[in-house]
């Protein structure tokens, strides 16, 4: 068995309680424990970067210092936090300036990097730990009646000198996640462009405009539904149809669902298990065509 | 002059004060060709934000203009520019420099305040309510862990993030 320790961040377990479930039902039943450790803080994702990018570096590579002491690599489920972690965890470990530098603010807290552990996205652990022909033999409901918009959100793929995931222009790592459960990826236009959510709070009307786009592109393509990985990406979509039915006057009903979700169902999860409540835009003609 | 003589020194002081910051390293190496406000999603939307204009006044020394015109508060950090540059100017790392010198000024957007205080109280951003803590048991997720506050307090105070509050009113 394969062991990491979670990284939960913030939003997901305070707002997303169904994306935490079917990822936790998902990677358990495909051999992989998580483990929660006592700790861990924010990531210190954009908002916080923009405040000040050094602190941000330390209060990330302070989370990755509990998973170096607990000898674990860090596992997150967030886009964001992956971002955060990752980058701070490449930049710290290939610097050894900065990693002074971060290292001279974390002893204030009696803590050092040491740049021995690993930080992934669960969707690398899915393609590296679990593999492409265990998902494809667990899978027991086959999506094959779905045409999904793949959207992995901007931070599982850039600044891809530091991520180092995949192919920042041409990704194939999600799409192929997805043919896996049966399911079809499909191209729609500016699949890889931002959702526009970290403009939420302070730019609302161009946050709205920019999700709108993906919404009316992935309608256009004749998606079943956009497939998200990051909370704030979900949000923005799920969220944003109730806002764009009273600013623009316009109903889509786009399900967006996190692909974990559409993992633990054709893994034989069953949907009442899942807190699919917490959905805005709701999904039940995508669980009649799942079956 | 004497006028160009005054301009030509704010220029000076104001890229170095740039590239001395981390993530402002490379603001230098542009030279304008423009990809990034191509590949930039919030430019196509609104003409408020342009990258390679903000680039192009921060580097006449337009320190003033750049920190206040909101412009900077656009980015939505999607790494799109940054990816395609063919300089290598890290574009939305250059943002954040422009952002951290803005901040530490006093110039902080309310939502940004919002989030700091929150990690200040919390060391979480979004904080969880006893809705979703009594939603989580119903729904057999373990309790979440406890926050390292302390460790976070350290660090925070550490760098002087536990200092940077914005002034009443000045938000932009």
């Amino acid at each position: 068995m394969t062991v990491y320790a979670l990284f939960l961040g913030c939003t997901i377990p305070a707002r997303q309680p169904h994306y935490e479930l079917s990822a936790r039902k998902a990677l358990t039943k495909l051999g992989i424990e998580l483990v929660d450790l006592e700790g861990m803080t924010c990531c210190a994702p954009p908002p916080l970067q923009s405040i000040d990018l050094e602190t941000s570096l330390a209060i990330a590579a302070n989370n990755i210092c509990i998973a170096e002491e607990a000898d674990l690599n860090i596992v997150t489920l967030c886009t964001g936090c992956f971002e955060s972690l990752a980058m701070a965890n490449t930049l710290l470990k290939e610097k050894p300036e900065l990693k002074a530098r971060v290292n001279k603010i974390l002893s204030s807290a009696g803590k050092e990097f040491k740049g021995n552990k690993e930080v992934r996205h669960y969707l690398q652990v899915l393609m590296e730990d679990v593999g492409l022909n265990r998902i494809k033999q667990s899978v027991i409901k086959p999506l094959n009646k779905l045409k999904v918009a793949a959207f992995s959100g901007c931070h599982l793929l850039r600044p891809s000198e530091l991520l180092r995931f995949d192919d920042p222009e041409r990704p194939r790592i999600f799409d192929t996640l997805i043919e896996a459960l049966e399911a079809k990826s499909i191209w729609y236009k500016n699949k890889l462009k931002c959702c526009g959510g970290l403009l939420r709070g302070y730019a609302d009307d161009v946050a709205l405009a920019i999700a709108r786009d993906k919404i009316v592109n992935a309608s256009s393509a004749g998606a079943d539904c956009i497939a998200t990985l990051c909370p704030f990406c979900f949000l923005t979509l799920d969220l944003g149809q109730m806002l764009i039915k009273t600013t623009y006057k316009e109903e889509y009903n786009m399900p967006i669902i996190h692909y974990a979700e559409l993992l633990s169902l054709s893994l034989g999860v069953e949907p009442k298990e899942l807190a699919l409540d917490f959905h805005k835009v709701k999904i039940d003609k995508l669980l009649e065509k799942i079956g | 002059m004497a006028e160009e003589r005054q301009e030509k020194v704010t220029t000076v002081e104001f890229y170095k004060e740039i590239t001395s910051k981390l993530g402002g390293e490379t603001i230098t190496f542009c030279y304008q060709c423009g990809t990034c406000a191509s590949s930039c999603p919030v430019a196509k939307i609104t003409d408020r934000f342009n990258p390679r204009q903000v680039i192009r006044l921060a580097l006449l020394g337009q320190r003033e203009e750049v920190l206040t015109n909101g412009a900077i508060w656009l980015c939505s950090s999607c790494y799109n520019c940054q990816e395609r540059c063919p300089q290598k100017v890290e574009i939305a790392d250059v943002i954040y420099a422009l952002r951290n010198i803005a901040i530490s000024e006093g110039n902080i957007p309310n939502i940004y305040a919002e989030f700091a205080n929150a990690l200040l109280s919390e060391g979480r951003i979004v904080p969880i309510s006893k809705f979703l803590e009594k939603k989580r048991a119903d729904y057999g997720l373990p309790p979440l862990k406890p926050a390292g506050i302390e460790s976070l307090k350290k660090i925070l105070s550490a760098t002087g993030f536990d200092k940077i509050m914005p002034k009443k009113g000045e938000s932009p």
